[in-house]
């Protein structure tokens, strides 16, 4: 008995020593290759070992001997239970709900975005950051909020630092959303242009969502599968029927439009989506989108296991000395900027601290659920990654250049792509427009267009090379739908913040069922975000390259909100020697973000500072080195650079208060002085048996 | 068999996780907390319940970049 046990414990060791080695060979593999091409296998197979080795290890020992996770301790959905928020849900249910709302569209992007680098840098952030930075933020956030009846970020921090601190995570948390959307939005309108089929399917979705809304409102009430079906048979069809309309001379007229126009219908579609009743749109669009985004993330990793493609882009580019053409900026600190969601990002916090803690049944379910949905949306990003790298670096770099950076025309662009040493030609990218069913895809910056040739690309090896257009535009459609949700869904939780700031002026304003208020506020919203969303279309460098680090900042800024109310938590409950595992990533956080603000601001090169950049465009309006086309626009371009700088300023100032803040607070505590008195409600014992 | 039961533990697994057995789910939770008492609330009717589940369901921050 005895002996079979020591056995066992043996046995186990050398098993997690062997994916230890394994996991570590494969790491090495990836960072020491330079090769032609490594197989994408190296890739799973490292991140499979480092996330079976941190889950098991240290996320086991953050909840033993930080957290102090109690399965004896009632959770507020056990003690709380009223059958609509507060409900004990069984732990995969929740990890299901958790996984579906971290897990937008920000994870396919980024990944895209930062492979200008090379595979390596953004891979290894996407590891190391989700393990020691982003699954910790996300599983002491939600292990706080369940401590705490299911208090929210903000109140949090408002409760353990004091009122500065909440007002600047309420403040932060909007700014974020409005950048976000505005992105979001000019990733759609890039994979729109002048692609009928894009726009066409994309168009479509709206109606759909509409007919599942009323099924599952009026014709079937509550049958939220069968609709949800109904939807998806739909949204197929509707990809199907794009390229019966792109081939319709009539039809393809109606869809073809520019990037302004676009721009303007996503922001009214925005602005109804905003006041329309939540059951017409918004919910029947979230069920679409989440069952097309598991379904797509589960097709993929089984495509990407079967066929295991070669992911062509080098180790590293030269772009890490700050002249990429996609983003301007160095490698330290951009890739860290640029990768937020997939490595750590401060938006999850608010979902690990809002739904999440009110299903929680048992307390030691705060490792699976919040360590373990990080890792996996850490997994979607590396795939993202090996989707975006398997392509030809001269192919990836001719769809994501902005024309204002190679050229308008074909031949120019593929002359600068190829004087950077990647091979790539004007018939070569014909040929590859021609069979994703586009008229051309260069200059479509923003990851959409290049992550669904990609994904197009390996599913058709996988389901037969005739539906490359289809595949093309399925994937256009799946990421063109989450998107639209995470706008809609930003827009009106926007809506709640501003109706909440409001009310302190007029309580009339604050009521969120007040129709008057509801139209001021959603307004006031989308016009936040349909302003960067409209610069970001005129602008010709893409847009991109000004609001995906805006992005980027204002997400760790967050992440580092979040990081900061962990801390201090930590040291005023006398846990001062382990406050390093929130305390680290924190620092670094600060680094990376900190950095990037002051370079974004006060760089001398104008592909990255914002003065830079507004000077340099005042300088060639007064010279008169514009085209006509360009002086028109630099009025607005030279304004929004010195807005964005300002804002910039904003967030870094925001952070430091809430960072200063919590050294105040904890320096108090430790010296001995009065500090706001821990929220944390007390120990009731469970009474649910274990299941 | 064994093939009927993992396809039982799979459809109620994606009934409960979509929201499809809410319904199934207040009723349980009515009848537990309200159908003994005295003054019970009004019990809401299937369509009923999801417009005001569905409402509620989409007021907060539900959806992440």
């Amino acid at each position: 008995m005895h002996e079979s046990k020591s056995m066992n414990k043996i046995l186990k060791s050398l098993i997690w020593l062997a994916i230890a080695i394994i996991g570590a060979g494969a790491v090495g593999g990836i960072a020491l290759n330079r090769g032609e091409s490594i197989n994408a296998m190296w890739f799973i197979t490292a991140a499979v070992c480092i996330y079976l080795i941190a889950y098991r290890f240290y996320a086991v020992w953050i909840t033993t001997k930080v957290l102090l996770v109690d399965e004896t301790r009632a959770t507020p959905a056990e003690r709380l239970n009223n059958g609509r928020d507060y409900v004990p849900t069984n732990r995969w249910i929740v990890f299901g709900h958790h996984f579906a709302a971290i897990a937008g569209p920000g994870p396919l992007i980024g990944p895209t975005l930062a492979a200008q680098f090379g595979y390596l840098p953004g891979t290894l952030w996407i590891l190391i950051g989700a393990v020691l930075g982003g699954a910790v933020q996300d599983m002491v956030t939600l292990f706080l909020s369940t401590r705490r009846n299911g208090r929210s970020l903000g109140q949090m921090a408002r409760d353990e630092l004091g009122p500065i601190g909440g007002v600047a995570a309420l403040l932060g948390t909007l700014a974020i959303m409005i950048i976000l959307i505005a992105v979001l939005g000019l990733v759609v309108v890039n994979a729109m242009k002048h692609s009928p089929w894009a726009t066409s399917t994309v168009v479509a979705t709206i109606p759909i969502a509409v007919i599942v809304g009323l099924y599952m409102r009026s014709f079937r009430p509550g049958n939220v599968l069968e609709a949800s079906l109904l939807g998806v048979v739909l949204l197929l069809l509707a990809v199907a029927a794009g390229g019966w309309i792109d081939h319709h001379p009539g039809m393809r007229s109606l869809f073809d439009h520019d990037g302004l126009p676009l721009a303007i219908g996503v922001i009214l579609y925005g602005f109804a989506a905003a006041i329309l009743p939540v059951w017409l749109l918004l919910a029947p669009r979230d069920y679409l989108s989440t069952f097309m985004k598991l379904g797509t993330i589960l097709l993929l990793a089984i495509a990407i296991i079967a066929l295991q493609p070669e992911v062509k882009m080098p180790a590293l580019t030269q772009f890490i000395d700050g002249s990429g053409p996609i983003f301007g900026g160095a490698l330290f600190p951009f890739v860290f900027i640029t990768v937020a969601c997939g490595a750590i990002s401060g938006f999850h916090s608010l979902i690990a601290s809002g739904t999440t803690p009110k299903l929680l049944a048992n307390e030691r379910d705060i490792r699976m659920i919040g360590y373990g949905s990080m890792l996996l949306e850490s997994f979607v990003a590396l795939m993202a990654m090996i989707a975006a790298t398997v392509l030809d670096p001269g192919v990836f770099f001719a769809i994501n250049s902005p024309a204002g950076v190679v050229g308008r025309e074909a031949a120019t662009a593929v002359a600068t792509i190829n004087s950077w040493g990647y091979a790539v030609t004007v018939e070569q990218m014909e040929a590859l427009a021609r069979q994703m069913g586009e008229s051309t895809l260069f200059a479509r910056t923003g990851g959409a267009p290049s992550l669904a040739v990609g994904m197009a690309s390996i599913f058709s090896s996988a389901f037969g090379q005739s539906l490359l257009s289809f595949w093309y535009h399925f994937a256009i459609m799946f990421e063109a739908v989450f998107i639209l949700t995470t706008l809609d869904a930003g827009t009106r939780v926007g809506r709640f913040m501003l109706q909440d700031i409001l009310g302190n002026f007029s309580r009339r304003l604050g009521e969120t069922s007040w129709y008057p208020s509801v139209v001021l506020s959603s307004a006031l919203v989308v016009g936040g975000w349909g302003y960067f969303l409209y610069i970001g279309v005129i602008d010709p460098n893409g847009g991109v390259n000004i609001l995906w680090p805006l992005f980027g900042i204002a997400n760790q800024m967050l992440a580092a909100i979040a990081l900061c109310v962990g801390t201090a938590i930590l040291i005023k409950s006398g846990r001062l020697k382990y406050a390093w595992v929130t305390g680290l990533p924190l620092l670094w956080l600060v680094t990376v973000t900190s950095t990037a603000a002051w370079q974004k601001v006060f760089s001398a090169d104008v592909r990255i500072g914002f003065h830079a950049a507004a000077n340099d465009m005042a300088a060639r309006l007064a010279a008169g080195t514009l085209t006509p086309e360009q002086v028109r626009v630099a009025p607005q371009l030279i304004f929004n650079q010195q807005l964005d700088a300002w804002l910039t300023m904003f967030f870094i100032a925001v952070l430091w208060i809430v960072i200063l803040d919590m050294l105040r607070v904890s320096y108090r505590h430790l010296t001995g002085k009065p500090v706001p008195v821990s929220s944390e409600t007390p120990y009731q014992a469970t009474r649910l048996a274990r299941e | 068999m064994k093939f009927m039961h993992w396809w039982h533990v799979c459809r109620d697994f994606m009934r409960r996780l979509s929201g499809d057995d809410a319904y199934e789910r207040y009723l349980e939770h009515y009848e537990a907390m309200h159908a003994e008492t005295l003054n019970p609330p009004p019990r809401l009717s299937r369509k009923e319940f999801f417009a005001y589940w569905q409402e509620q369901k989409w007021n907060g921050v539900n959806r992440c970049c």
